[in-house]
């Protein structure tokens, strides 16, 4: 299996695939007199897109917007301040992912609230938060719970434990978000025009491929689900030029290995079970309504924003542009900031933080100089 | 006495200082003629000599394929083996936690005396500190190293020349993923041991075989592309090397998978990558190989101009990006 | 979004396995998949196994490639 796997990033068949992409590329800029336009909905396609050179190889043939599924980064300023001052109070432990630590605040970022002596956790798995929970029985444990689809059912597995096992001194601080309700909200502004949409391959996991029938049913727009590899980013891409080229619009499944029509089934269950949707603001665009998900009322004691009484001022404004960044509507390189003001040492917006946000995929990736 | 701990009377200067000296670093070091002065005194052979100083600062002390007292051994011997200098004489201080266990210190520095004399230097002088419980973390140790240097063995960076090529000495990350792994926070345990080792025989064969080496580095903290970016800056060149061609163990790349580490940027603690004249290349890939610690080695790019101070990767698809410094801590990522 | 990494269930508890990633082993929730067997391959993302691999689908998917290729250059 995993010689088959391998062979995703075998370097042949990509130089093949490349140049079959850039073929129908080309065919369609004949027609058309311009590149097709795609966003990449999901953080972690446009960290793969930048890392394994795809973006830039195909850089005169199709126009790769980064669209808004990097979780730390469209999470609105406000949340992040409130989510850091958790930090302030004493006898707390605060887990997150990695993700979230150097995410600057208004005042500091976790790092720095480590760095002043407050016990900040990074984990890997959500319910090793709740072990630390019970390691640790005199103090507050908060699992700072950000993500799409496919973290939260996650979230809701850690929670799951916490209830089962009553741990007492666990909650939650959850700002999730979800990913049709962004879409819905970027196509109806109409601010960017795209030809499609490459779908996240592992988001769809959960959702399953017949979850985004919406898109071509009322905004007539394709889609094709991808996964992280190589020729599998290139396979994608080449599905979209070729419906575009023959007039179909459809959601196609190119991750057909882990992705089925319906979904992952016990992760949706787990999910509706716990969480229920609620309105989330996001950074640059406002509040989406039903755009993410939060504990339900049931579940209110293990819920962070009940337990502890948070409140923060307005952020303080920068000249950071992450907001536009998140919508496609401008590349990292348009901000006065990047490069300069902001960089992955002394970021000051979450987008040149986290390991999925577009301006640290383009400082690392895709600076020439 | 096996759960005797370290107290505070053991930095004091008095009769347990004493004691601790002469039964757990004299015993080990073998360093008795020095240690009775407040210097040691050594013979010198040759005009120039070379000296550096590192601090070991490790968590865990003990991981797979090693610990802090043949670290602090070997990542000394490797800085002056990479600089073409052969290395002699080490110093050593220890800064110890109160109440750290005198096994584990024994065991320790039992480990620099075997490493010490597995690569032919003399510890010949050290200190010892106490400090008081909660003020440091467990144990601390610099090594100061002397070596010799031969005009002949040494790199010569001002003949680096566009077409030389990038060779490492075996698979890179193994450092950074067994520590990863010792420190079992996250979860994953690997088999992987630390890459560990002094360089200084395997790089010794190289220089006194082959008049074509311009640069050596060992790629610590901050992998291979921190140092062959710092290379590139230093010595004003542009260089590429070969995603495909980068040696890398299995385990390296799954743990790397699973935290979203880029092993380029991994610490390796017993690997130096060599640029030399492409003439040469057959040559030292062959030295190398025939040494246990060089068995992997690769020819992973060349130097492809001068005075820009640029690293590209190339990669699988042909297309080629800029290699930064890490910028920051790596942190493992997850959504 | 997030990184998933294809892993093989070596030992099956109820709730959870011991999962190899390419020769490093770790333990993962299989809450998602309560019906995957040992020797099966998963995509893991937070320490959680979110989907078992198909391989007969990788397989067609990757036939699907190396076809388009083949028959686009020789032709």
């Amino acid at each position: 299996m995993l010689e088959l796997l391998d062979e995703f990033s075998n370097s042949e068949l990509s130089r093949k695939l490349l140049v079959k992409v850039k073929e129908a590329a080309q065919e369609y800029i004949h027609i058309h007199g311009r590149k097709p336009v795609f966003m990449e909905v999901c953080g972690s396609h446009t960290m793969a897109l930048a890392e394994t050179g795809v973006k830039m190889a195909l850089k005169d043939h199709v126009q790769l917007i980064s669209g808004p599924g990097c979780p730390v980064c469209v999470t609105d300023q406000k949340s992040i301040d409130a989510m850091i001052k958790l930090a302030d109070g004493d006898n707390r432990i605060i887990c997150t992912f990695g993700d979230m630590v150097r995410v600057p605040g208004t005042e500091v970022s976790l790092m720095e609230a480590k760095t002043q002596g407050k016990d900040i956790r990074i984990v890997y798995s959500p319910p090793d938060a709740v072990r630390i929970a019970e390691e640790n029985p005199d103090k507050e444990v908060i699992f700072l719970g950000i993500g799409f689809e496919t973290t939260i059912p996650v979230l809701a597995v850690a929670l799951k434990a916490a209830i089962d096992r009553d741990v007492h001194n666990f909650s939650m601080w959850m700002t999730t978000k979800l990913v049709e309700p962004i879409l819905r909200t970027l196509l109806e502004s109409q601010e960017v025009s795209l030809d499609g949409f490459l779908l996240p391959g592992h988001v769809s996991i959960i959702l399953g491929k017949n979850q985004y029938q919406y898109l071509v049913d009322e905004y007539n727009i394709p889609g094709v689900i991808s996964g992280f590899e190589p020729v599998e980013l290139l396979g994608g891409i080449y599905k979209l030029i070729r419906q575009l080229l023959e007039g179909r619009v459809e959601i196609e499944n190119d991750h057909s290995s882990v992705v089925t029509d319906e979904g992952n089934k016990p992760a949706q269950l787990l999910m509706e079970t716990y969480f229920k949707t609620v309105d989330e603001a996001w950074r640059g665009i406002g509040i989406i309504a039903k755009s993410g998900m939060d504990i339900r009322e049931e579940y209110a004691r293990f819920n962070a924003k009940n337990r502890f009484n948070i409140e923060v001022g307005e952020p303080r404004k920068t000249k950071c542009r992450c907001g536009e960044i998140i919508r496609g509507l401008i590349s990292p390189e348009a901000c006065p900031l990047f490069g300069k003001a902001c960089t992955p040492i002394q970021p000051i917006g979450p987008c040149m933080v986290s390991a999925e946000g577009t301006c640290a995929a383009h400082y690392q990736y895709m600076r020439e100089d | 006495m096996k759960d005797e701990r370290i107290s505070l009377a053991h930095g004091d200067g008095g009769e347990l200082a004493h004691r601790l000296i002469q039964d757990i670093f004299v015993a080990a070091f073998g360093h008795n003629d020095q240690a009775r002065f407040d210097a040691a005194i050594f013979p010198a052979a040759s005009q120039q000599m070379a000296i550096t100083t590192d601090s070991f600062v490790v968590n865990p002390l003990f991981f797979p394929g090693g610990n802090i007292g043949k670290l602090a051994v070997a990542g000394t011997v490797n800085d002056l083996a990479v600089s073409g200098v052969t290395p002699l004489y080490l110093t050593a201080a220890f800064m110890i936690e109160e109440g750290f266990k005198v096994q584990e210190l024994k065991e320790i520095v039992n480990s620099m005396a075997a490493e010490a004399q597995k690569t032919n230097v003399r510890i010949i002088a050290g200190d010892t500190k106490v400090v008081e419980r909660g003020s440091m973390d467990g144990l601390y140790i610099n090594t100061t190293g002397v070596g010799f240097v031969n005009e002949k063995n040494l790199p010569r960076p001002e003949a680096i020349a566009e077409g030389d090529s990038i060779i490492i000495s075996g698979t890179v990350g193994d450092h950074g993923v067994a520590i990863v792994s010792a420190r079992g926070e996250l979860g994953i345990k690997t088999e992987i041991d630390s890459d560990c080792a002094s360089l200084n025989d395997l790089i010794r064969n190289v220089v006194e075989n082959v008049d074509g080496v311009r640069i050596m580095r060992d790629p610590t903290r901050g992998g291979i592309a921190t140092t062959l970016v710092e290379i590139a800056e230093d010595f004003g060149v542009t260089m590429e090397i070969a995603e495909e061609e980068i040696p890398l163990r299995n385990e390296v790349k799954g743990v790397c998978e699973i935290l979203g580490y880029d092993p380029l940027y991994l610490a390796n603690e017993g690997k130096v990558l060599m640029i030399v004249n492409p003439s040469d290349e057959k040559r030292v890939l062959e030295l190398l190989r025939e040494h246990e610690l060089g068995k992997d080695a690769k020819v992973i790019g060349q130097v492809t101009g001068k005075e820009k101070g640029r690293l590209h990767l190339r990669t699988g698809l042909g297309s080629t990006r800029r290699l930064n410094r890490l910028s920051g801590m790596m942190l493992p990522r997850i959504c | 979004m997030c990184v998933g990494v294809p892993a093989k269930i070596i030992e099956k508890q109820e709730f959870s396995a011991v999962v190899d990633v390419m020769g490093s082993k770790m333990t993962v929730g299989i809450i998602f998949v309560p019906e995957v067997e040992v020797g099966e391959y998963v995509i893991v993302h937070a320490g959680q196994a979110m989907s078992t691999i198909d391989e007969e689908n990788a397989l067609l998917s990757l036939e699907e490639w190396r076809k388009l290729v083949d028959a686009r250059t020789s032709g």
